[in-house]
């Protein structure tokens, strides 16, 4: 029996074909370091770079591609953009339903004195007023951190409007984009994001290991100090890491046969029938149909997202009387059904639904799940129920 | 003749080489010859009669480039 995988959210599966054997040849036939030496194969590889590079400006609309800065993943580049922000005395807002990767690097440079962040409360349902943001400003406040889509509840926060007051009030946005890249039309112009933080093995349909920062054409990347120095296969004759991008926040060698991937998981979104907006209703309808169903199905089913608000694939949920890790188990061991239990790497989001520090299961869907698939679930669900 | 266009990234030299190609302008990425520097990178080689052509298409993309050399030259 294949896998009923509804994991999507932490890696997605399966990927589209042309990902998998990019990759292989990648390896087997583009075996070259690109920018490192002037021969046929490592032209090869830049080439390769560059086109992923390209593609992904192009698809978040940046005109400029040097503007995009590989990095392993979104915790990657998420620390990149907090770290490189972060200014002696400076005041950032986050809110309620990040990740991990966003907390962690704020907490530790509140903990060195270097900033101070308020984290701005979430409804129960996930959702961010921006009415809110615009209440925590304060003199210093220098950047806004907003988790675009949440690993935890599905809920597609009103990033325009957070754009607009960010770029009234003269603060930097940063954006993770980590569960919304390849799930939510996204334009980095139009939503006024300074900084986009992605990762590449989830929506992008890339492989793991795969991410970047992505600077709009406005954002003067002077503002931004950079984590890593070292080789980039230019200005070599000098001790000074080079200034320019995407060199001054990218070096050392790249995850090429992952580049290669993404490239290919990129391009099979852009060139999806219907485009990303299909992409975005149908993960938005598996949601939606299967908290309709298991609502009606399921006794002592609780869902911490709401079926009438837009929802990016994500759905989080409680049976009474079952912990989250037994039916994440007994669906894996007995149905070959993939979810996830527990927090997420989200534990304030929990606490802003009500779910700490016990967690939720989730079900992630991706673009190759079937409503057939959500529906074995639901039984297999029902019938465990009925077990109990 | 021809003529290679310098730049301080690789990176920058791998979207001129894109952009030159787009704009029908024959273009092909080499290594940087030894004689005019010790870098380890490459950049792009071009008809010498398409130099000014290729230099305004640079501009116009803001894509920064060091000296324009004649391969006669080295
Ligand atoms: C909202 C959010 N941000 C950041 C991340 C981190 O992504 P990665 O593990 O690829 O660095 C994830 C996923 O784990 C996420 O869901």
């Amino acid at each position: 029996m294949n896998p009923i995988y509804f994991d999507n959210a932490a890696t997605s599966f399966p990927k589209p074909d042309a990902v998998y054997t990019s990759v292989y040849n990648c390896m087997q036939v583009g075996g070259g370091n690109p920018g490192r030496s002037g021969h046929k194969m490592s032209i090869a590889a830049g080439q390769l770079v560059f086109k992923t590079r390209k593609a992904l400006a192009e698809f978040f609309g940046v005109r400029n591609p040097m503007r995009v800065i590989f990095t392993l993943n979104a915790t990657e580049a998420l620390n990149l953009a907090i770290i490189g922000l972060a200014r002696k005395g400076t005041h950032f807002i986050t809110t309620s339903m990040e990740h991990n990767s966003t907390l962690r690097p704020l907490h530790e440079l509140q903990k060195k004195g270097l900033i101070n962040y308020t984290i701005v409360e979430a409804s129960a349902d996930g959702l961010i007023d921006p009415v809110k943001i615009l209440d925590s400003i304060q003199t210093n406040t220098r950047a806004v951190i907003i988790n675009h889509a949440s690993n935890v509840t599905g809920t597609i926060q009103p990033i325009l409007e957070i754009g607009k007051l960010c770029r009234k009030n003269n603060l930097i946005l940063i954006a993770d984009c980590a569960q919304s890249a390849g799930t939510v039309p996204i334009h980095i112009a139009e939503s006024n994001i300074d900084i986009l933080c992605l990762t590449g093995h989830k929506g992008l349909l890339g492989p793991r290991g795969t991410g970047a920062m992505i600077l709009s054409d406005e954002f003067d990347e002077q503002e931004l100090t950079p984590l890593k120095f070292g080789g980039t296969g230019s200005l070599s004759d000098r001790i000074d890491h080079p200034d320019f991008l995407p060199d001054k926040f990218e070096c050392g060698t790249l995850n090429v046969p992952g580049i290669a991937g993404l490239y290919e998981g990129v391009n099979f979104i852009s060139n999806f029938p219907g485009g990303i907006a299909v992409i975005s209703a149908t993960k938005n309808s598996f949601s939606r149909n299967f908290i309709t169903h298991a609502k009606n199905q399921i006794k002592g089913f609780t869902c911490y997202s709401d079926e009438n608000m837009r929802n990016s694939g994500v759905v989080s949920f409680n049976i009474e009387g079952i912990s989250a890790s037994e039916i994440t188990q007994w669906l894996s061991e007995n149905h070959n059904i993939m979810s996830r239990q527990g927090l997420h790497c989200a534990p304030v989001a929990h606490k802003t639904i009500g779910t700490f520090p016990q967690g939720t299961v989730r079900f992630s869907f991706g673009i190759f799940n079937t409503f057939s698939e959500i529906e074995q679930s639901i039984s297999a669900l029902s019938r465990l129920v009925n077990e109990k | 003749m021809k003529s290679v266009i310098l730049f301080d990234s690789t990176n920058l030299a791998l979207w001129a080489e894109e952009i030159l190609k787009e704009n029908d302008i024959t273009a092909k990425m080499i290594s940087v010859p030894r004689k005019i520097s010790s870098d380890c990178g490459y950049c792009v080689m071009i008809d010498s009669t398409q130099k000014q052509q290729a230099e305004k298409l640079l501009l116009k993309y803001n894509i920064d480039h060091n000296e324009i050399a004649d391969l006669e030259d080295i």
